[in-house]
């Protein structure tokens, strides 16, 4: 038994694999490549593994003393420190990236759907309705939304058809329309339809966090036009999910509300967030949120008002064909 | 001076009134309209050849105009309104010297010197094609417009005109929706593509008027379609951004081709080669290799595209030949010494010397050119 068990400890403290540091060099005896996970004994193997754990841990500690100690001593003229990879920083690059010189894609934009909003030609009205019989979180979600989204109007769907819903909310000069979907109780999907001639987006709804959910959270926002923020709408396409955005709100935001819609888009996930902030110094900022808090994931952009099946896709999102690299972003 | 537009491989009519040229051996895709002239009412719906020799384009813009564009010029050189019925151009054709155009409202029109010939083909006409074979023959279809084939030489009554399937199992009449159409080479036959997904083969030379051929591909409208060179199947391309070649045999799916992002709004299949081209709503102009399927090329081309020409040239690297050293070198050349071995010599040296130069200038050429086009119509 004895015998045994120092021959299994002395290959693998010879292993050639995870466990060769952890050893003294004079029983190294066994091939190299050996490593831990071939110890047969399940209660040797994990003891082993557990130091070579351990061993890990010293050696990363002890390398990141080592640089800190030299930078230290180079001081000023220390090598200026490497940039973590991150998937963003390491992003595919996007031929369809928006360049702001570029009079054809500038063209294209100021004669746009959403041209006459930028032209300031129309005023938003936006109706907010849901899928048939929304049920409680879905409805204060959407009671939540049109405090913060300034002229807009929540009705209940009646069982009616977005098609039917169209035609009228464009003789009665609405804008946009926001459909809350939801399932089990649960939103889980949003669409966006810019009137009177589309576009039409489709998004995926997650993690909503109704104001109560929330955490150290202010108090019930003002009637205040907000001011809204894009974060990272870079190509041709997060441009126009950008530019929709944008003509949900009205122009002019009244600073005095000191609130804020933030749409940031990282990763193809867009994340809506809604803040007050004050300037408490020159230098200090505080802010607090006020929710409500989601997140959306385009699924599709259409031409055109709502049309399922015979509408023409501009964008779909074929996670088949397009999510080929985790580094690569179309928004 | 020939125009480099003339090497262009692919030609792209943009919804912002942009006529664009791509060569895609330089990879390189050029406006022939100046940024300053664009107006989205001149978007291009409709192109065609106005010749065999492809030396002339038609472009058939939303405002009904059909411009003229030369491509041993490099640009427009005449315009004319051509007016009457509503809607945009479905369609523009070109015989005897004269344009066909055809409306969405259904109004058919030769625009001859003398008087013009007008037919009505009913209305909600999606898409007019003329027979390559009989130039003087054109297909129309439309929603609730069944095909219909016209003799522009008797052009009162249609010399074929398509039946409906059989009522469904409902006893419900099926709905008709021709998007696209094309004939068959060396033969009568008519294929098209319909909005509720069919491919169907119309046979005229038969007793049957009914399609003798229905396959279906996929759950989405089919926009536009364009027979293989060998003209035994078919590459659809669908709404939603898918396409596939579909066998006219059997009505099988024989493969799809991948890559799309949004709506397919035209489809061409190089005369000989093995070689697709299609381009859409998601601003991308694709070529395709249909025998392996593989992707060949990808253009970013900015706005969103509504119809494309790909080029009938067999020698697909053909390139313009670079334009040789300035003419006055070798006049010199020509007085030092007549020995024409020599000259070519120096002519070669200079060629390759002169290759980043000679594209410089010639990039530096272009606006002026777009000006002048601008300045034309």
């Amino acid at each position: 038994m004895c015998g045994l068990g120092s021959m299994a400890s002395g290959a693998a403290g010879s292993a050639a694999g995870p466990g060769d540091a952890a050893r003294a060099p004079d029983q190294a005896l066994f091939p190299p490549g050996f490593s831990v996970s071939e110890i047969k004994n399940k209660q040797r193997r994990h003891f082993m593994f557990v130091r070579w754990k351990q061993q890990q841990r010293k050696d990363k500690l002890a390398n990141k003393k080592k640089r800190k100690k030299e930078r230290e001593a180079l001081g000023d003229k220390a090598p200026p420190k490497p940039v973590p990879k991150t998937i963003e920083n390491q992003r595919v690059y996007d031929e369809t990236t928006v360049d702001p010189n570029d009079e054809e894609v500038a063209f294209d934009e100021s004669t746009d759907e959403f041209a006459p909003y930028f032209n300031r030609q129309t005023v938003p009205k936006i109706l907010i309705t849901t899928s048939d019989r929304p049920r409680g979180r879905t409805v204060r979600f959407c009671e939540q939304l049109s405090t913060i989204i300034p002229n807009s109007h929540v009705y209940y769907r009646r069982g009616l058809a977005l098609k039917r819903i169209i035609p009228q909310c464009i003789s009665r000069d609405f804008t946009d329309l926001i459909v809350i979907n939801e399932d089990r109780k649960i939103p889980n999907g949003l669409v966006l339809s810019h009137l009177p001639d589309g576009p039409t987006a489709h998004f995926r709804m997650s993690s909503v966090r109704l104001r109560k959910e929330i955490k150290r959270k202010g108090k019930a926002p003002t009637e205040h036009q907000p001011e809204v923020i894009l974060n990272n709408f870079t190509t041709r396409l997060g441009h126009s999910i950008g530019r929709m955005f944008a003509s949900l709100f009205p122009h002019d935001p009244q600073f005095i509300g000191r609130q804020v819609a933030t749409f940031h888009n990282q990763r193809d996930y867009i994340f809506f967030r809604f803040h007050r902030y004050i300037f408490r110094s020159e230098k200090k900022v505080g802010i607090q949120e006020l929710g409500p808090r989601f997140t959306l994931k385009l699924r599709s952009l259409q031409k055109g008002t709502f049309d399922s099946k015979f509408g023409e896709y501009e964008w779909i999102h074929k996670h088949r064909e397009m999510d080929t690299s985790r580094r690569k972003f179309h928004l | 001076m020939a125009s480099s537009a003339r090497w262009n491989h692919v030609w792209v009519g943009s919804e912002t009134g942009i006529l664009k040229g791509v060569n895609l051996r330089r990879r390189q895709a050029t406006n022939y309209v100046a940024a300053s002239a664009l107006r989205r009412d001149e978007g291009v719906c409709a192109m065609c050849w106005g010749d065999p020799s492809e030396s002339e384009i038609l472009v058939g813009c939303l405002d009904r105009s059909v411009k003229l564009f030369s491509t041993e010029k490099g640009k427009f050189t005449e315009s004319r309104q051509c007016l009457g019925g509503e809607g945009s151009f479905c369609g523009l054709a070109v015989h005897d010297s004269s344009i066909i155009t055809c409306v969405e409202s259904g109004l058919l029109k030769v625009w001859r010197d003398a008087e013009n010939v007008e037919t009505q083909v009913g209305a909600g006409v999606c898409c007019m094609r003329q027979n390559p074979a009989q130039p003087q023959c054109v297909g129309t279809g439309g929603k609730e417009n069944a095909l219909k084939v016209w003799d522009l030489h008797q052009p009162e009554e249609p010399i074929f005109r398509a039946k409906n399937v059989r009522n469904d199992w409902l006893n419900l009449q099926v709905p008709v929706w021709e998007r696209d159409l094309q004939f068959l080479p060396g033969s009568e036959k008519i294929v098209t593509c319909t909005g509720h997904h069919q491919v169907r083969l119309y046979d005229p030379s038969s007793p049957q008027r009914r399609p003798v051929l229905e396959a279906t591909y996929g759950e989405y409208p089919l926009t536009a379609l364009s027979l293989t060179p060998a003209a035994d199947s078919v590459v659809v391309g669908s709404s939603h951004g898918d396409m596939a070649v579909i066998d006219l045999r059997q009505g099988r799916l024989v493969k799809c081709l991948k890559g799309f992002a949004g709506s397919v709004r035209s489809v061409q299949c190089h005369p000989t080669l093995p070689l697709v081209a299609s381009c859409g709503l998601d601003r991308f102009l694709r070529v395709h290799n249909i025998e392996d399927k593989r992707l060949v090329h990808k253009v970013y081309l900015k706005s969103r595209l509504n119809c494309l020409l790909l080029t009938s040239r067999e020698r697909w690297e053909d390139e313009e030949p670079e334009p040789a050293a300035p003419q006055a070198d070798v006049k010199e050349e020509e007085d030092e010494l007549w020995d024409g071995m020599e000259t070519v010599a120096t002519k070669t040296v200079l060629k390759r010397n002169m290759d980043p130069h000679v594209r410089e200038t010639q990039l530096g050429k272009r606006p002026k050119k777009q000006k002048r086009t601008s300045a034309g119509p």
